[in-house]
This record gives C-alpha cells, sequence and structure tokens, in this order.
C-alpha cells in the first residue's frame, strides 16, 4: 500500500484507478445546487474523500480503510471525522498503536499548530499507558518554536498523569537561559513548582531571588514581571509587605529605572497598603497617584487611559482625593 | 482622533536593554515591517491630511466572492464550512451588508447539510458534528435572521448534542471522543443561550468553576488548568462566564492589568500572550474582554468614562498596517489575506470604535463599522430578533424530559 504514499507526487495513483477499490462507489460532497463557500478541491483531495465519505457510509473497518484515512489525514490535518473514524479502525483491527505513534509524530512534525494531531496522540499514549516518548517529541516540537502552545499543552498533560515532574525544572531554566523573554517556559516554572513543592516560604524566597535576578539583567521583561507577581499571590503578608522584593523596586525606582513594569507594580503596591489602612507610609495614595501621572504622560503613554482610570479609582477608595496633586 | 505622529510612534520601539533573544529579535522584526506602514501613512498625510480609509468596497467584493468559490488554499478548511460562513456574514454585516434573498436561502441550505440528523453542525456536509463549527453554524444562520434560516436548527437534538459532549468536571468536548478546553464551554454556553436552550441550569453544573480554574498567575485565561494565558482562551472564559452569571468569580483588577499590557506600545495591536507578536486578530479576541470588563465595572459602580485601551492606537493598526489593497485583512504586514483575519479584524474595529453608545472614530465617518455585541460576536440587533424569535417555543428542560412533552 506503500506504493501511493502520498508523498511521491509522481507514482501517486488516484482511488478510483485502484484495483482494490473498484467495489467501492465513490460519494461526493452533498453540496447545494447554488454554491456556497465552494472550495475548489483539488483533484486528489476530492478523490480520496469521495472515497473516505463512502467507507464511512458503510462503516467499513479494514485495512484498506485505515490506509485511506491515512492519506485523508495528510491532506487535511484538521478534519477530527478522519481522527475519529480512524482511531475506531485502530481498535477495531486491533493495530500495533506503536506504528500509529509514529505515523502520528511525522505529520506533527509538519503539522504541529493543529489541534486534531495532538489530541490523537493523546488517545494513543493514554490507550497504551506508555508516556516514555512524550518528553522527547515536546522538547523536538519546542526547539523549533518555544512558544507552541499544543506542545506545551500535551508536555503539561504527560507530565501531571504520568507523575513526571522530574528533570522539568532544568528543562525549563535550560529554555529560559536560551531566551528569557520566553513567556510559555516562566509558565512551565510555575506549573512545576504548584504542583510538586508548592510555594512553601523556602520555595517562595529562592524563586523570589532567582527572578529578581532576571529582572536586574532585563528590566522590561514582563515574563518575569508577571512571574514575580505570581509568586505574591502566595505571600500570605501580600504584594506589598515582602521585603526582599520591597528593597528590590526601590533600589531599582532609585537608579532611575522608569520601566512601565516597574510602576506599575508600585502603583499596586501602593493601592494595596492604601486598602489596608496605610501601614506603610512609603506606599501611600499621593506616591500612586503620581506614579500613574508619569506612566499616563511620560512611561506608558499608549496605556493612558488605564492609568486615568487607576487615578480615578484611587481618588473614590482612599478618600484621600486626587485633587490636591 | 488623532493619528500618532510617526516621531511619537518610533520612540515606543522595543528595548532590549542589550541583551537580545529570539523574542527580542522576532518583535524588532515585526516593528520593522509596521514602521514601514506608518511612515508611508504620515509621509502622504504630510501633503494631504487624510486620515488612513477603511476600503469598504475592496473588502465587500473580496467577501462576496468568497460566498461563491474558494481556491483549494482553503482545502485545509474542508472540515471548517460553516466557519467560513459565518467569519463572511458577520464581516458583511459589520460593513452594513445583508447578502441577497436567493444568497441567504442557499447559506441557509448548505448550512442545513452541516447538521447532523442526532443534533450539532459538522465541518460539513456528513461531518461528524463539532461545537466550534456548531457555533459557527448557528451565528451565520442568527445573523441571516430569516425565518427558515431559524428554522434550519433542530433545537431539541442540538441538546441532546451539547448533553453528550458534557463533563463530569463541567468542560466540554469539542466533539465525541474530541479534546476539552474552554473554547468547548464557551461555544456550548453561546449557542444553548441564542438558540434558547439554556433552562437546563443542569447542563453547566461546576462549568463556571472549572472556567474560573484557568484564570492564571498572569490574570488572562489559559486552554486547561495549568497552561499559558492566551487571548483567544480569555475572551472564550470571560464571555462564558459572564453568560453563567458568575462574572464575580473572575479576578478582573488581575485580567484587566494583563488585558492592558496586551496591547503593544509600538504597533497598537494586540498580542495574544505575553513576550509574543501583535496579531490583528486579537483586536477582537483581547478587545471584545474589555467591555465585558466593563460591564464588571459597572455593577461595582466603577463604569469606565472611555475605553481602558488605546482605541485610537488600535484602529491606526488595523486600517494602516492590516488591510490588503486589493480587499480583505491580515494578521499582520506581510502576510496573506483570509477571511478569519478579515473577519476578527473588523470585529475588533468594531469594538474599538464603540464604546458604550458612544462613537470613537478614527478617520471619515466612512470608517465606522456596525457595533458587536461582544458576547457572541454578532451584531445586537441580529442577537435581540433570534433572542425573540426563539422565545416563542417551548423547550424541554433535558433530554430526560422528552417523555413529557410527547
Amino acid at each position: 500500500m506503500s506504493d501511493y504514499s502520498s508523498d511521491e507526487n509522481d507514482d501517486y495513483v488516484l482511488y478510483k484507478n485502484r484495483p482494490e477499490w473498484s467495489d467501492i462507489t465513490p460519494l461526493a460532497q452533498d453540496d447545494n445546487e447554488e454554491p456556497i463557500v465552494a472550495i475548489d478541491y483539488t483533484e486528489n483531495f476530492k478523490d480520496c474523500y469521495d472515497y473516505f465519505r463512502a467507507i464511512v457510509q458503510k462503516k467499513e473497518i479494514s485495512e484498506r480503510a485505515l490506509e485511506l484515512t491515512q492519506t485523508a489525514a495528510n491532506l487535511n490535518p484538521a478534519n477530527y471525522t478522519v481522527w475519529q473514524y480512524r482511531r475506531d479502525i485502530l481498535k477495531g483491527l486491533d493495530k500495533d498503536l506503536h506504528e500509529e505513534l509514529e505515523f502520528v509524530e511525522k505529520i506533527i512534525l509538519k503539522q504541529s499548530k493543529n489541534y486534531q494531531v495532538w489530541h490523537h496522540r493523546k488517545v494513543l499514549v493514554e490507550w497504551l499507558k506508555d508516556p516514555s516518548k512524550e518528553k522527547y517529541l515536546t522538547e523536538h516540537v519546542l526547539s523549533k518554536d518555544a512558544k507552541n502552545y499544543h506542545a506545551w499543552q500535551h508536555r503539561q498533560w504527560v507530565i501531571k498523569t504520568f507523575k513526571l515532574y522530574d528533570g522539568e525544572l532544568d528543562y525549563v531554566d535550560l529554555l529560559l537561559k536560551d531566551d528569557i523573554r520566553n513567556n510559555s517556559a516562566w509558565n512551565q516554572r510555575y506549573f512545576v513548582i504548584n504542583n510538586t513543592t508548592g510555594f512553601t516560604e523556602e520555595v517562595l524566597r529562592q524563586e523570589i531571588e532567582y527572578t529578581l535576578s532576571r529582572i536586574r539583567e532585563i528590566t522590561e521583561n514582563e515574563s518575569a514581571w508577571n512571574y514575580l507577581r505570581g509568586l505574591l499571590l502566595h505571600d500570605k503578608a501580600g504584594l506589598s509587605n515582602n521585603t526582599t522584593v520591597k528593597a528590590f523596586v526601590e533600589e531599582l525606582y532609585e537608579s532611575n529605572n522608569r520601566s512601565p513594569f516597574l510602576l506599575a507594580i508600585i502603583v499596586d503596591m501602593c493601592l494595596e497598603q492604601v486598602g489596608a489602612g496605610g501601614g506603610d507610609s512609603n506606599y501611600s495614595a499621593k506616591r500612586a497617584v503620581e506614579l500613574c501621572k508619569d506612566l499616563m504622560e511620560k512611561f506608558d503613554t499608549v496605556r493612558a487611559n488605564y492609568w486615568q482610570h487607576m487615578l480615578d479609582s484611587i481618588g473614590s477608595e482612599s478618600g484621600e482625593g486626587t485633587s490636591g496633586n | 482622533m488623532e493619528l500618532r505622529p510617526y516621531s511619537e510612534i518610533v520612540k515606543n520601539a522595543f528595548n532590549t536593554e542589550n541583551y537580545p533573544t529570539k523574542t527580542s529579535s522576532e518583535q524588532l522584526n515585526t516593528e520593522k515591517l509596521v514602521l514601514r506602514k506608518y511612515f508611508e501613512a504620515s509621509d502622504s498625510s504630510k501633503n494631504n491630511l487624510q486620515h488612513p480609509e477603511l476600503l469598504k468596497d475592496k473588502h465587500r467584493q473580496y467577501l462576496i466572492n468568497s460566498t461563491y468559490k474558494l481556491s483549494s488554499v482553503y482545502e485545509v478548511l474542508d472540515a471548517s464550512q460553516p466557519w467560513l460562513c459565518y467569519w463572511i456574514t458577520h464581516a458583511l454585516s459589520l460593513l452594513g451588508i445583508q447578502l441577497e434573498n436567493t444568497r441567504k436561502r442557499a447559506m441557509a441550505r448548505f448550512l442545513a447539510k452541516c447538521q447532523s440528523p442526532d443534533g450539532g453542525f459538522g465541518g460539513g456536509p456528513g461531518q461528524t458534528p463539532h461545537l466550534a463549527t456548531t457555533y459557527a453554524a448557528v451565528n451565520a444562520l442568527v445573523i441571516l435572521g430569516t425565518e427558515e434560516a431559524y428554522n434550519v436548527i433542530n433545537r431539541k437534538k442540538l441538546l441532546e448534542f451539547l448533553w453528550r459532549l458534557r463533563q463530569p468536571d463541567g468542560s466540554f468536548e469539542m466533539h465525541e471522543g474530541g479534546e476539552a478546553d474552554v473554547r468547548g464551554v464557551y461555544c456550548a454556553l453561546s449557542i444553548a443561550s441564542l438558540a434558547g436552550v439554556m433552562n437546563d441550569s443542569a447542563l453547566f453544573e461546576n462549568s463556571a468553576e472549572w472556567v474560573v480554574s484557568c484564570q492564571t498567575y498572569e490574570g488572562g485565561f489559559s486552554g486547561c488548568p495549568g497552561m499559558e494565558a492566551h487571548g483567544g482562551y480569555t475572551f472564550c472564559g470571560l464571555a462564558a462566564l459572564v453568560i453563567l452569571n458568575k462574572s464575580h468569580l473572575v479576578d478582573e483588577k488581575a485580567l484587566l492589568r494583563w488585558l492592558v499590557f496586551k496591547q503593544m506600545k509600538l504597533e497598537g495591536g494586540f498580542q495574544g500572550r505575553t513576550n509574543k507578536l501583535t496579531d490583528g486578530c486579537y483586536s477582537f479576541w483581547q478587545g471584545a474582554a474589555f467591555p465585558l470588563i466593563y460591564s464588571i465595572l459597572h455593577t461595582a459602580g466603577h463604569t469606565p468614562k472611555t475605553h481602558l485601551f488605546s482605541s485610537s492606537a488600535l484602529q491606526e493598526y488595523l486600517l494602516v498596517c492590516c488591510q490588503n489593497s486589493n480587499g480583505g485583512l491580515v494578521d499582520k504586514p506581510g502576510k496573506n489575506r483570509d477571511l478569519y483575519h478579515t473577519c476578527y479584524t473588523l470585529s475588533g474595529l468594531s469594538v474599538a470604535q464603540h464604546f458604550l453608545d458612544k462613537i470613537c472614530l478614527l478617520g471619515h465617518k466612512g470608517n465606522q463599522v456596525m457595533p458587536t455585541h461582544p458576547l457572541y460576536n454578532i451584531r445586537p440587533d441580529h442577537v435581540r430578533k433570534a433572542l425573540l424569535y426563539f422565545s416563542q417555543f417551548q423547550f424541554p428542560r433535558s433530554p430526560t424530559d422528552e417523555t413529557e412533552r410527547t
């Protein structure tokens, strides 16, 4: 059957010309007489899908049907009906699923931004209860596109389902060394810690240390700032009471850094302190107002409306009003 | 509204801080492409102060032609044919254009062929029903807005279909045996509420809690718990919670902060995730989250006075950087036009131009497009008309109650 491999266009034989399919009457798509979004299908596509519709109607479970779904999936990997039918055949014929892993891997490497291929892979891994190849596969895909959402989702599923957290933080470190702006890698860092040690006091201390060092290197890396805020969600004292973080932001501000992410976090620290009754006078409504104005007018003008909105909310919540400024 | 001067736009270039990485180099490449467009626009406006123009006629022609025939490039969307119908009809309706009656009839009949006898719509005639294509088909039929179109939907079977996809944790599979993510819950809720089959609360038991578990430490929503915040899933998650009347479960401050930072300071468009590139389609996915947040803020007594993102910078990006001169719109300069991006860029333009009942227009009056409903991405008048139509009919509570109704 591989004689007809659809990769080799020269040798490709249409299904209507294959003797082993002569008993099947192809079934054309049930189109309107008046065309609506009528795709101008190539001959290979129409031929293959006409036979696909015919065997689906017959509910045929056979080797030739399996081969046909391979062609159909290659022509359009997003056709979920084809994949679902292929799974029925794999089960019905009790096929070697390891071979199937290899088949879908090839398509994944070509079409890695596609829901159906990754879902097929997931079902196979579930059936086999064998996650041994998944980390390698996702690393292969991520080596070409380190932010591929499908690959990350598959990797998280495998890690969580089969408890494969070991070594994952090293992998994250590797990716962050390669591109410290890779937000998917930061997210994975959070995922691993959240599902293993949790954000204990000790872990929190280490992670804050790590993140502040990364921010020191580049101060306009939103990924690192967001991760820092994520960490502080686990600090019982809140956003504005961590002495390490406070010392860090003040030092950075004193050094004349005006990264919008720096100013933004100070605004939120002020709002938290003001909301809690203003324990720390360094984080006042007045300071928040000034920062919002700086952001609006100088350092983050595209978000001026947002900073104005924050400014208005300070006036209404703190009771101090903004009129005096 | 004013165009930003070119000299101001340039100042917003990405700051690599002497630390180039793949992310920063891709960002700088995109900025180069975008700046070229802004430069051309500013150069011509030196002599002629005309603002960028929405090429309505070109887009109309492109969309109308697409209702007939599509090139073989669209084979990859063979399992998304109702989407093609929705993208086209919605984009046209934002431009204030309806299909002719014969074309409306033809489209309704075509969508009927995509409907499964067991309920729901598939990617094409005879294909397995799928939640996303059902969402697209229902939206397209609602936009067509004829009685014939409404009556295509087999609501009793539709409800059975939704029940088959519901998972015990409140999430929904996209099709039987398919993947489950936030799209599923949103599509199911959108379909059920539009077609008036929502009166069965058990269908969405635990769904709100499941969706909320997808809000990440960054503030946006991910496709499933643990994943990275993403514009498309954020829209789905937030819209789902609003339809469920459970938006109080959202951390709206974190969400709003994440959202506003997804607007790119140089390009003016939105990125889908932190440290990713601008794409015109996120004008809607991120943009439409704003009116939904305004409704949350309004409930809390903090109704905003203006859009909380830069409406003018977004319109600038869409008009200057995303239009193909032959009609159709694109992701970013240098990309090919397609129906998906044409639909969602125009939808984003609509969100940017309409704030509550005020108009915020960049350029002349002719650039104005119709408003869109931020929950369904259909015009509000189409939503109202459909809700009214379906409310006339009694509906069984759940498949198990059918016997009561004979």
